[in-house]
């Protein structure tokens, strides 16, 4: 179910058409799944405060209504080290068409992967799961399903993968956090099927997972128009 | 809604004969009906007169008897008007072969058809189509009974958007022995659609395997029928057309440019173990393996063969399909060495391919089969069969079937498919074992029944 907030959310961003990735987290922190701590901050001092609170390094992304694919535009830093630093990004973000703001978050490490949906036309809400971060287009290691998720899919999906060591842990690494993964991928769906008449698509990517947390380091929402 | 009266109709109606055009669709349909199958049927046009020494009637309203099934074929415009008049009739459904609607424009003509069908529950197939091909009972196919090429009556309800590719399809099942219980070409399919069929094919006895050409659903339609798809206890196998889009949409998500309509459609198929064919090259031998076993498998593949090169070929292709070939204990090797003819004992291999060499005998593929199909590590055997051997008969594929029916393990063969070596297939095939032409289309086979199960 849909909250008061969640619905707010939505609605104010009907107007550019996607969710600003700071209220995109924002809700789905409010659904129930794992988000890095952030701040949105419009001032550097902000910034920089956050910055002390949660301690370097931390990663930094602008935020602008005009600004879909942040990567695209340099718009992503991260393993910022210190203050002077994350001084210089605030000040090269401010340059960016749209400004408002700029995201200060934790810095999060572990297998990064794409959790997404899409409102199909013949089978309407289906999501997918695979390989994340950047290259995601690119290496399309992934598996689609219909949705809502029942629990028994996920460690099907996994094996689905190409890259399915990468989670179960091979070579020294370990295995990230299955129940945790499992948790985000069907509290996912059945955020999913409640925000099947409003979305287009979603991207979170990437989601972070380790051994000990899930979470979701970056989101966007695509509305239906 | 009773579909079963559209199938298997007593009486039928054909509306739109012509008293001057032998060539005329509805009097190939007339004709053949009238004279080969078994459902009564009556000629109907509106200026009436006699056809063939047999009174035609101006309207269905005037035929004496309660018609279960009309068939039209008549100009688009007329017909609205003529569903009407099957409806005050109390006929049971149509089949509206004529072209003329949606697919050159008229979706409004379509629309009103549809609607006055609605209305009237009045279930119907088309337009724009071929309709039901089902002997004994009817067949509304416009092509003269001689151009037809029949597969035997057997276990495979063919559904399609396409006539043409329908037609195809059923030369290719009756060239390779397999049978077909109904064919259907739905057309535009504006009233009775996939999802209908598949209901009615799953009740229908004399169907084992339900195969659609679908080139797209409705808004939604899909999940509708992955989700009954996937309920249904007979196998369904999908050929879907259309997998590449034309025209590129902006996307502006990764997962809309990952997730195409395509992937999507495949991938749904494959989590509601829907078997799908990519090709014609898939769908026949699917058919012909799903017909044959309905009950999936987990792909764990035993091979006999009569060449270590046939072995060695099927094994790769097993793997790289997503088989396996597991290593037999050594207890079990020792265990069928024993009961092979002695001069295979020190020659032959019983690792799995289990290799019996040119000097093979019926015996020695009967002993192997039999203790494959007892043998647990396996749950599905491929038979390289090369009938050039000069050990082997063709009483093999009848004496391999009875170990299939004791013991439940499926079994696939491999024969090579000429002229020559054609009653060994048929001693598999008429059995009720699968032959395939190559041995990757038997390793297809496997995968085929693998695929049947949710994934």
């Amino acid at each position: 179910m849909l909250t008061e907030e969640m619905k707010e959310i939505l609605a104010a961003s009907k107007e550019i058409g996607w969710v600003l990735e700071p209220w995109a987290k924002r809700l789905f922190l409010l659904a129930g799944m794992d988000i890095p701590r952030f701040r949105w901050a419009n001032q550097i001092d902000e910034a920089l405060r956050f910055g002390e609170e949660i301690g370097y390094p931390v990663v930094a992304k602008v935020v602008s209504p005009k600004v879909i694919h942040k990567s695209d535009r340099n718009g992503v830093e991260v393993g910022i080290e210190n203050e002077k630093k994350l001084s210089e990004i605030f000040e090269r973000f401010s340059q960016i068409e749209g400004f408002t703001g700029m995201l200060v978050e934790e810095m999060i490490s572990g297998v990064e992967l794409i959790i997404g949906a899409k409102i199909d036309f013949q089978f309407g809400p289906v999501i997918l799961f695979g390989l994340g971060g950047i290259w995601a287009e690119i290496y399309r290691d992934v598996t689609l399903r219909m949705s809502p998720l029942v629990e028994k899919d996920i460690p099907s999906m996994i094996r689905c993968l190409k890259a399915h060591q990468l989670l179960e842990g091979s070579r020294g690494t370990e295995p990230v956090h299955f129940e945790k993964l499992k948790k985000l991928l069907l509290t996912f769906s059945d955020l999913i099927m409640d925000l099947e008449s409003l979305i287009e698509s979603i991207d979170l990517n990437p989601v972070i997972c380790s051994s000990t947390r899930c979470v979701v380091a970056d989101a966007r929402i695509m509305l239906r128009k | 809604m009773n579909l079963e009266i559209l199938f298997k109709p007593k009486t039928m109606a054909v509306i739109g004969v012509s008293l001057t055009n032998e060539r005329h669709p509805a009097n190939v349909i007339y004709n053949k009906n009238n004279l080969r199958l078994q459902a009564k049927v009556f000629p109907v046009n509106d200026r009436g007169g006699i056809l063939q020494g047999e009174r035609v009637y101006s309207n269905i309203l005037e035929v004496p008897e309660k018609i279960d099934l009309a068939v039209i074929a008549t100009r688009a415009e007329s017909i609205p008007t003529l569903v009407t008049e099957c409806i005050q009739a109390r006929v049971g459904g149509a089949m509206v072969i004529s072209g003329g609607f949606a697919e050159t424009g008229r979706g409004d003509l379509q629309d009103r058809l549809v609607s006055i069908a609605k209305d009237a529950d009045f279930p119907f197939i088309g337009p724009n189509c071929l309709g039901i091909f089902a002997p004994p009972y009817i067949d509304t196919f416009f092509i003269p009974s001689e151009r037809i090429v029949r597969p035997e009556k057997g276990g495979v309800a063919l559904v399609s958007q396409s006539g043409g590719i329908l037609v195809d399809h059923m030369i290719k099942l009756a060239e390779e022995g397999v049978g077909l219980s109904t064919a259907v070409s739905i057309g535009n399919k504006a009233f009775i659609r996939e999802l209908e069929l598949l209901h009615y094919f799953a009740h229908d006895h004399e169907t084992k395997v339900i195969a659609f050409y679908i080139e797209g659903f409705r808004e939604k339609e899909g999940r509708e029928f992955v989700l009954d798809a996937g309920k249904c206890p007979k196998p369904v196998v999908v050929l879907k057309a259309g997998k590449t889009s034309s025209g590129v949409r902006a996307v502006t998500s990764h997962t809309a440019s990952i997730a195409g309509d395509y992937e999507v459609f495949s991938s749904v198929l494959a989590q509601y173990g829907v078997v799908e064919a990519k090709d014609e090259f898939e769908l026949i031998p699917f058919c012909e393996a799903l017909s044959c076993y309905q009950r999936p498998i987990e792909g764990r593949i035993g091979i006999i063969t009569g060449s270590g090169g046939h072995g060695a070929i099927a094994v790769d292709t097993c793997v790289s399909h997503g088989l396996s070939v597991p290593t037999l204990s050594e207890q079990g090797q020792n265990e069928m060495k024993d009961k092979v003819s002695p001069r295979l004992q020190s020659i032959a291999s019983f690792l799995n391919p289990i290799d019996l060499t040119g000097s093979a005998m019926d015996e020695d593929f009967v002993l192997a089969t039999r203790f494959l199909s007892k043998h647990r590590e396996v749950d599905c055997l491929l038979i390289l069969l090369l009938p050039y051997l000069p050990g082997i008969t063709t009483d093999l594929g009848a004496r391999l079937s009875q170990i299939y029916r004791q013991e439940n393990k499926p079994m696939i063969a491999y024969i090579p498919h000429v002229e020559k070596f054609r009653m060994f297939v048929e001693g598999f095939q008429l059995n009720e074992i699968p032959v395939a032409h190559s041995i990757e289309e038997a390793v297809h086979m496997a995968e085929a029944l693998r695929r049947n199960q949710p994934c």
